[in-house]
């Protein structure tokens, strides 16, 4: 999922400044807006994961108020996501159009926004996702210092490998 | 009482309604009998229509003198329509016409020549994108008379093409779509 945001991120980046004539210019929108849309999914299945099943304990070598930053942190992560996938959706169905999730079916449109809402939204779509990108470099810095300065288990505990 | 005072309403109004002949109608944008269209080429292939969803303007109209008329448009630029959320987008942004600093073109005649009872040829200074420069348009006079509801109208149909690049907008579609077709369609209502 992480992957996919850093990928979401980049393209996003990249694709809003393809001229007319490349041959990307259709391409990687669609791609763009598919993936977006399977990251919400992703985030509906990760909360849903989160609050039916018992959370990860922190390590007990975590000081208390770094346990909180950590939990405040994933919260501001979810809600990022949550809003910057919101945003994408209201540019895309902005004229009452739905949103093709990849080849398989279209998600439809509920509403219309004025050309002033979309036109904001559109800002906020950017800056969220460069708030999220940040908080996420951040976070990941935070789990690299405990990883090598600490040497303590909080990154195994963060990826698949199984605690020893 | 009341009599005496219309009768006298009425004799002071009388002159100038005869005066003024050369009428001023309000576009009717308000029953949607007015548009702004426009198409440019696709690749030199196909074209995209669009369209200016919000203006207003007047103008003055004497079939008698038709050179003393004048027409003058204000349009919203951010109205801008191609049926297309993220086109329309990108078509009010920096890349074309940036209506966070150039919210509003407009259009004020300069001179009206008639050709025939049905044609006539409009010059004006239009305003987009912050730069002002004459247009041509040649007019087709469609009608005028009184509507069913009171009022006088008369409509007007024109053409005009325009180059995105007079008008300091970058032009990122290529050579085959520097050229902007305007289709104008203008029905006034008489001022009363």
């Amino acid at each position: 999922m992480a992957l996919l945001m850093v990928s979401l991120f980049a393209v996003g980046l990249y694709m809003t400044d393809l001229g007319y004539y490349d041959s990307l210019y259709h391409v990687l929108p669609w791609w763009h807006k598919s993936f977006g849309l399977l990251v919400m999914g992703l985030l509906l299945f990760r909360i849903i994961w989160k609050i039916s099943n018992t959370k990860p304990a922190a390590l007990p070598t975590h000081k208390p108020w770094e346990v909180t930053l950590a939990t405040w942190t994933h919260r501001a992560l979810y809600v990022l996501i949550f809003l910057i996938g919101i945003s994408g959706y209201l540019i895309s169905t902005a004229k009452g159009k739905g949103i093709e999730f990849f080849d398989w079916f279209e998600v439809p449109a509920f509403q219309e926004l004025s050309a002033d809402a979309t036109d904001l939204v559109g800002e906020i779509h950017f800056y969220l996702a460069w708030s999220l990108i940040l908080l996420a470099a951040a976070h990941a810095a935070a789990a690299l210092k405990h990883h090598f300065i600490d040497r303590d288990d909080t990154l195994k505990h963060m990826t698949f490998r199984k605690q020893r | 009482m009341k009599r005496i005072l219309s009768t006298a309403l009425l004799a002071t109004a009388l002159p100038f309604a005869a005066n003024s002949f050369a009428a001023d109608y309000t576009i009717d944008t308000k029953g949607a009998h007015a548009a702004i269209n426009f198409s440019v080429s696709h690749l030199g292939y196909g074209w995209v229509v669009g369209r200016f969803n919000e203006f207003e303007g007047t103008f003055s109209y004497d079939p008698e003198k038709p050179d003393e008329s004048s027409v003058e448009v204000t349009i919203d630029t951010s109205s801008i329509d191609s049926n297309h959320a993220e086109r329309d987008k990108h078509l009010r942004g920096g890349d074309f016409l940036d209506v966070d600093k150039h919210a509003e073109a407009t259009f004020k005649s300069t001179s009206f020549k008639v050709s025939d009872d049905k044609k006539a040829t409009l010059v004006g200074d239009l305003t987009l994108h912050g730069v002002t420069k004459p247009v041509t348009i040649d007019v087709a006079i469609s009608g005028m008379g009184k509507d069913p509801w009171g009022s006088e109208r008369a409509g007007f149909s024109g053409t005009t093409s325009i180059n995105l690049t007079d008008y300091g907008i970058k032009n990122i579609l290529g050579p085959v779509s520097e050229t902007i077709d305007l289709n104008l369609y203008i029905e006034g209502v008489k001022k009363k």
